[in-house]
């Protein structure tokens, strides 16, 4: 019954979202107050109804309703409970509810809260809105319906993918959906502007903090994947340039540059055209990325979906929103005026020049998606395209940018001093220079790049901190009116300082794993060791550990340095009885920001040995507590008072004043 | 500077940056990117010393041998050529005999192939696509019922004295 009420609620969701796509832009044409006002109604009731039918579908999981092949297919009763309720969208059909469900839970967010906007805009984002919606419901209800019966009724279910039974991965697609269906509330504004042909700050003000949502989702959300993968998968990576994360990253690396873009939007009514167009890409690369992850055409741990019927359907979709924003764009953007004057050496300089290789490295990881999959379907031949491409193509484009970051806060409006900014910059450089020398003598001048690494990672730490200490003027005015004056500083100041400072720390950490991590792969039986990094590894014991669905071995170490007990590692494959599988669950010790990582693999033919891979990684997990900045820095950002939400015109005058 | 000046100016240093990027995109997808072969065109056409390749097939049943270490040999096949692989470190958990794999190396000049990355992964019904492609190719995997004939099967069936 409840499985039935969620179906309808699903096909009511539609009728509703096709009304919300029609009525609310009528009544803008026509200026029809009522009508406009059916979109708030309509927004949020369609929330409802498709917030009814996930959870009928999450309960038919948690009470393990075999009768539903999707949870039949995707879920056992030995399921500890948490993963009953994250095997909801763990699989195809669950996943795409949960993309509506977000992507609904936004358009009545923007309906709920967006009193202040004008009635126009509005309604014609509601609908656009209302559009995206109603194609995906579309899709869910033609191709993958969660709430398929079957007849009769297994005993018991298949089991969720075991690499998905992790608290990490029970996060990370809700985490990443947010941003990645967060973008379309941008897109969404993007057309009803274009729609409307008219665009301006209050536009950019509007649109920023809802990017900024979704950025910040998305950052953590693609963190969480990362460490997830790192420690799940056992091979001690923590990006494969897999197409799969790079679905992920194209949109992060747009919706980057749209951030930045917005801003000289707001600040200076400039750049407006080219932020519409970033609003479209981003949510392009979006579509794209689900696009990618959701037709099968590539084979991974994402990809549940092999029947070509949804592949043609989601590549529709595409087509049609990509093309057809992308020509209401090439109609509509002559219709918006340019806007203020600046010169190149200016705050609005350095954030175009942010776009402009931000962009540029997206494209570059979008030729490295796109480029096998057109060969395989052009020329029939199969190539991968791996680390090594990326590395020649992305790298060398995010150094420069990198190195720009530090400037770009301390230029002005209009028309910076760049001398006067590298001047303030002289501490920061001494710390790169410092780095440098300090690497490039510890390693004997043999590892030059890495030594230019890690003084880019500490050039950009300090760098993106100079702003607010040079704001604060602590050197002039001493710590208690620095202090003072300091607190005082916008959010908007802490938000980028901290975004960038966490930028670095991402770096730094990348930079020493990738030139300082160790390695050892051997064949250990209890009682032996092994030496790494400076600590002794001992194999203790082997043991048995049933779990709830499944049965572990674990190895048991001990970690020693200079004979002292330091730790202990515990290191586990399980094995998945229902879908005959085995996990590598990895040992990891934390010691700092440094991990020790111990994974485990086959035991030899007579059982007494097992081949162990144990890695040294220093600074690894400042790779992940850097996204983690970030996002904090955005938090800040979404907090300063003139982004609020609905912020009235008052305070934004006042705060405009406080920043002249 | 005029307007105009400055709209030249920033196109130009526009096209610097994206042809830079175009630039290194090319150098680097006609040097590092690896090709799929299966065992039968790598035996057809040895490749250049430095070419990546990436191999795909079925693992071979009764040719994994490991030495004790963390050193592992086995044969990829397609059921007409395999081709022996060397790999050292862990091998995927998934990583069975006579289940599809990924290779990816180089090939030596003894015609063993050098393996530093070996993929077999996380499903138990998965098949790596490319490999699943070339079976379909030769007719020994159909759509929704996976690998119609067992490779050691087909061996024994080949007539004797075929060549192989």
């Amino acid at each position: 019954m409840i499985v039935e009420i969620g179906h309808f609620a699903l096909v009511l969701s539609l009728s509703v979202a096709l009304v919300q796509s029609v009525l609310p832009m009528l009544g803008a044409r026509r200026g029809d107050q009522r009508l406009m006002e059916t979109g708030t109604i309509a927004a949020s009731g369609g929330f409802v109804l498709i917030a009814i039918a996930f959870s009928a579908l999450m309960a038919s999981y948690v009470t393990s309703d075999f009768s539903v092949l999707n949870v039949f297919e995707n879920s056992n009763s030995r399921q500890p409970l948490l993963y009953k309720f994250t095997s909801t969208w763990g699989n195809h059909e669950g996943s795409m509810l949960l993309w509506v469900l977000i992507l609904a839970f936004f358009g009545a967010l923007v309906a709920l809260f967006g009193r202040d906007l004008p009635a126009t805009l509005k309604a014609n984002v509601l609908s656009v809105q209302a559009w995206i919606l109603a194609a995906f419901l579309l899709f869910i209800l033609l191709t993958s319906n969660p709430f398929q019966r079957l007849d009769p009724a297994p005993m018991e279910g298949q089991d969720l993918n075991p690499i998905l039974q992790d608290v990490g991965l029970a996060i990370h697609p809700p985490m990443l959906y947010l941003g990645y269906v967060g973008f379309s509330i941008a897109f969404s504004f993007a057309i009803a502007a274009l729609i409307d042909g008219r665009i301006d700050a209050a536009w950019a003000r509007w649109v920023r903090p809802w990017t900024l949502i979704a950025w910040i989702f998305l950052t953590l959300g693609i963190a969480m994947g990362s460490y997830w993968a790192y420690y799940e998968l056992g091979w001690g990576g923590w990006w494969f340039w897999d197409p799969v994360e790079n679905a992920s990253f194209m949109p992060w690396l747009a919706g980057t540059a749209l951030l930045h873009s917005a801003l000289v939007m707001e600040k200076r009514a400039a750049l407006k055209i080219w932020t519409i167009l970033l609003a479209i890409l981003t949510f392009s690369l979006s579509l794209l990325g689900t696009f990618l992850v959701r037709s099968g055409v590539l084979t991974s741990v994402h990809a549940f979906a092999t029947d070509p019927a949804r592949g043609v359907f989601i590549l529709a979709i595409l087509c049609l929103f990509i093309g057809g924003a992308l020509v209401l764009f090439a109609l509509r953007a002559s219709a918006l005026e340019g806007g203020g004057l600046f010169a190149p050496i200016s705050r609005e300089g350095a954030l175009v020049f942010n776009n402009l290789f931000l962009t540029t490295a997206a494209a570059t990881v979008l030729v490295g998606t796109l480029y096998p999959l057109l060969l395989e379907v052009v020329a029939g031949e199969k190539i991968s395209v791996g680390a090594p491409f990326f590395d020649l193509t992305f790298g060398p484009v995010m150094v420069p940018l990198l190195f720009a970051v530090p400037f770009g806060p301390l230029l002005g409006w209009k028309r910076g001093d760049l001398l006067g900014a590298a001047q303030r910059l002289y501490f920061a450089a001494g710390c790169a220079l410092a780095a440098l020398v300090g690497i490039l003598a510890y390693t004997g001048g043999t590892k030059i790049l890495t030594a230019f690494g890690f003084a880019l990672a500490f050039w950009l730490l300090f760098g993106s901190l100079t702003d607010l200490f040079s704001r604060a003027a602590f050197l002039k005015k001493g710590w208690r009116t620095g202090l003072a004056r300091f607190v005082g500083l916008p959010r908007s100041a802490f938000g980028t300082a901290l975004a960038h400072f966490g930028l670095g720390v991402t770096l730094l950490g990348i930079v020493s794993v990738s030139s300082f991590q160790e390695e050892v792969i051997t064949t250990m039986a209890p009682g032996s060791s092994v030496e790494i990094a400076g600590y002794s590894l001992t194999f203790d014991r082997i043991a048995q550990r049933p779990g709830a669905n499944f049965d572990a071995q674990a190895v048991h170490f001990s970690v020693r340095r200079d004979g002292v007990v330091m730790t202990e590692i515990d290191s586990s494959k399980r094995f998945f009885p229902v879908r005959q599988m085995t996990t590598t669950e990895s040992g990891i010790w934390t010691h700092g920001f440094s991990q020790l990582y111990v994974s485990l693999g086959d035991p030899s033919a007579d059982k007494q040995s097992i081949v162990v891979r144990i890695w040294w990684k220093p600074l690894v997990t400042l790779i992940w507590i850097g996204a983690v900045f970030m996002a904090v820095g955005g938090a800040f950002s979404l907090a300063d008072r003139r982004l609020r939400v609905g912020a009235p015109e008052r305070s934004r005058r006042k705060a405009s004043l406080a920043e002249a | 500077m005029t307007r105009k000046a400055k709209r030249l100016y920033s196109i130009g240093a526009m096209l610097v940056v994206v042809g830079a990027a175009a630039g290194l995109v090319l150098t680097a997808l006609s040097s590092s990117v690896a090709y799929f072969q299966s065992p039968t065109d790598l035996v057809k056409n040895v490749p250049g010393p430095t070419q990546r390749i990436r191999l795909g097939g079925l693992v071979e049943e009764g040719t994994v041998k490991r030495d004790g270490s963390s050193h592992v040999t086995f044969s990829v096949t397609d059921t007409v050529d395999s081709v022996p692989v060397t790999y050292t470190g862990i091998l995927p958990d998934l990583f069975r005999e006579g289940q599809g794999v990924i290779a990816e190396g180089t090939l030596g000049p003894d015609r063993v192939f050098v393996a530093d990355t070996v993929l077999a992964k996380h499903d138990e019904t998965y098949m790596p696509k490319e490999v699943v492609d070339d079976l379909k190719a030769r007719g020994l995997w159909e759509d929704g019922k996976g690998l119609v004939k067992k490779p050691e099967e087909t061996v024994s069936a080949a007539p004797v004295g075929a060549g192989s």
